[in-house]
């Protein structure tokens, strides 16, 4: 698991003349990117078309995905194209409606989380000394402590909490990787000679920071947020589906809540567990996809071989094969 | 030897930091939800149990803040763990010792497997640059890992279980056997383990093939590579002693570190086939408001983690002499 996260490409490693023309590069880089990283365009379509579903969920369906109006435990039919859970609930529509507090606590949480880490990763370096040091030691000991047994026992403690409570729990437990990483690159860049060039001009830290260092770092950033979000999909459902934050809400995580409730297993209803399952785990590949095309973009090296090698193969015997 | 004692100093500063956080949760929240626990076992609990819940939630008492916690660090010294309130007249303590093997099996097991084996493979993805293995496996692994166990388990289940008939679902072993060291029971708690332990080593593995591989080919295009090559030493040895040797060393780092995300995983796997262990056991303690259940098993979940980091910690020292030398 931890590959989601490690190896992530170094930040573009040319000083910036300017802040704007790298952020306009980065954009650029960013655009290319998805379009000619195999990975990264299906990454991309997959997000897209869950957040259609998410934002405009009653354009796909008319049903209410609450409603336990229709027959119970009905087979898939032109009229429920996944069936009907034994309460009497369209399927379909809690597929679609589900889209959207599943995305929500995924990119809400991702970006809070993401945010901790730049502040916490880059003040620890920064500052130094005494704050470095309990910055660093927090961090390290949330990034040790088993994270969802620590999740079971928050939440064990805050009942009746809402999704604001669940994505609360998730940033405060998942930021720690994003700011070792953080930290350990901004202590690498702090000698820099576009650093020192912005201290010797009386720059501002403030501006350092903001102007100077967060540009630079927007791969390993971005990174930071796909990687977390992934985590935060696959940990947010695992919280809901032992009851967690409001099983009265629709989302993918709650309808495997009610699936088990309900035993959907054992009564044949499989689509009821499968269908929110393979939402979630395509919803976690997609970040976890454009996470992945990020690091080949960061590191040439491990961009896929197999047409260059071919051609080489043809030209020449490879060197070195043995 | 620095290396090692800097590194268990920070585990001891980790499981205060573990022992505090469950001394403070419950002091914490608003409205303490450990008074209702208490309330509706009010009667049933002895006075000297009682009043070990009250110093480990801090109801009741006029002492200190400070004072409480002391008496929480000293009964935690004594192994006073408490009483289990799920499983009424048990102790904490007996209920977690019996969930302990089960997970520790399981755990240890499909743990080691999903290392050695990932590992294994990604050296071989890089090594054949652009073979199948290369070319086939990430793209799937990248999917696997974004999957929670859990619900692998679920699949697992309606396949194997449900639909063919091949194994069993529920519990670590068949009920209507007496425990004992024979072949029947012991075939039948691996019966039991089978899906389960494909369920984590099905999403584990993918993470240990990926880091391997790209770690592999980063070194494999060091110097030092070359120079072996231009040695014209064989291929397995360049491979393994040259390049695995070094890519491994991240991934070993990795591997302690992803552990407590696999015990994550694992509680909700546990949960899933009904298998007795520690995972298990904690969902049963969240479901019947067990609180002082909950911590123990939070304490040793996070015991275990840090014992299975520091071992990957001496692996990495027995295998990066630059960790012995720098200290």
């Amino acid at each position: 698991m931890v590959a989601l996260f490690s190896q992530v490409g170094g930040p573009s490693q040319a000083p910036t003349t300017s802040a704007r023309s790298q952020a306009g590069q980065a954009v650029g880089r960013l655009w290319r990117a998805v379009r000619s990283n195999r990975k990264a365009t299906v990454g991309a379509i997959l997000l897209l078309i869950f957040t259609f579903m998410a934002v405009f969920p009653w354009l796909i369906t008319h049903d209410n995905p609450e409603a336990e109006v229709f027959g119970q435990s009905l087979g898939p039919s032109a009229h429920h194209l996944f069936g009907t859970t034994s309460l009497g609930q369209d399927l379909f529509a809690q597929f679609v409606w589900g889209a959207r507090e599943t995305l929500i606590i995924a990119v809400v949480s991702g970006l809070l989380s993401t945010v901790l880490s730049v502040a916490i990763g880059l003040a620890a370096a920064y500052l130094g000394g005494v704050p470095d040091a309990v910055l660093s030691y927090v961090t390290d000991v949330l990034l040790v402590l088993p994270t969802f047994p620590l999740l079971i026992i928050i939440a064990a403690f805050l009942p009746n909490g809402g999704v604001v409570v669940l994505i609360g729990v998730l940033v405060v437990t998942g930021y720690s990787y994003g700011a070792r990483q953080l930290r350990s690159q901004a202590l690498s860049m702090r000698h820099r000679d576009f650093l020192e060039a912005a201290r010797v001009r009386g720059e501002r830290s403030l501006y350092i920071v903001f102007v100077e260092i967060i540009p630079t770092m927007t791969s390993l950033i971005v990174a930071t947020f796909l990687g977390t979000a992934v985590y935060n999909v696959i940990f947010a459902a695992g919280l809901q589906f032992i009851g967690f934050g409001n099983p009265g809400s629709v989302s993918w995580g709650t309808m495997l809540y009610w699936a088990e409730n309900e035993e959907a297993l054992q009564t044949g209803q499989y689509l009821w567990a499968i269908v929110p399952g393979v939402c979630i785990a395509l919803l976690g590949a997609a970040f976890a996809l454009l996470n992945y095309a990020f690091d080949e973009i960061g590191n040439p090296a491990l961009r896929p071989v197999r047409r260059p090698r071919r051609i080489r193969r043809v030209r020449t015997s490879v060197p070195g094969a043995s | 030897m620095r290396f090692i004692l800097r590194r268990a100093g920070f585990f001891a500063l980790t499981l205060w930091t573990c022992l505090t956080l469950n001394f403070l949760l419950p002091r914490l929240m608003p409205g303490n939800p450990a008074l209702a626990m208490m309330a509706k076992f009010h009667g049933r609990l002895n006075p000297q149990a009682l009043h070990a819940l009250e110093i480990a939630y801090g109801v009741n008492t006029h002492q200190s803040l400070l004072t409480e916690y002391f008496q929480y660090l000293g009964n935690l010294a004594h192994g006073k763990l408490g009483t289990s309130l799920a499983f009424f007249p048990q102790p904490v303590s007996t209920v977690v010792l019996h969930a302990i093997p089960w997970t520790l099996g399981l755990l240890g097991v499909t743990t080691i497997l999903a290392f050695a084996l990932g590992t294994m493979i990604g050296i071989l993805g890089a090594w054949r640059r652009g073979g199948w293995l290369d070319s086939v496996l990430p793209p799937v692994f990248v999917i696997t890992s974004a999957i929670p166990y859990f619900w692998i388990g679920m699949v697992l289940i309606i396949v194997f279980s449900l639909k063919l008939g091949w194994l069993p679902y529920t519990f670590s072993y068949d009920p209507t056997l007496i425990p004992s060291f024979n072949w029947v029971f012991i075939s039948n708690v691996l019966q039991h383990a089978v899906l389960p332990a494909v369920a984590i080593l099905v999403t584990f593995i993918g993470g240990w093939i990926l880091t391997m591989r790209n770690t592999m080919i980063t070194t494999l295009s060091e110097d030092y590579i070359r120079m072996a090559r231009a040695k014209g030493l064989p291929g397995n040895r360049i491979m393994l002693d040259y390049a695995a040797r070094n890519a491994i060393l991240p991934n070993l780092s990795g591997f302690a570190m992803s552990l407590g995300f696999v015990v994550s995983g694992a509680v909700l796997v546990e949960y899933v086939f009904d298998y007795q262990g520690v995972g298990y056991l904690l969902v049963q303690a969240l479901d019947g408001e067990d609180y002082p259940l909950m911590q123990a098993l939070f304490l040793v979940i996070t015991l275990a983690v840090l014992f299975a980091i520091l071992l990957a910690d001496i692996a990495t020292v027995l295998l990066d002499p630059r960790t012995r030398a720098a200290g």
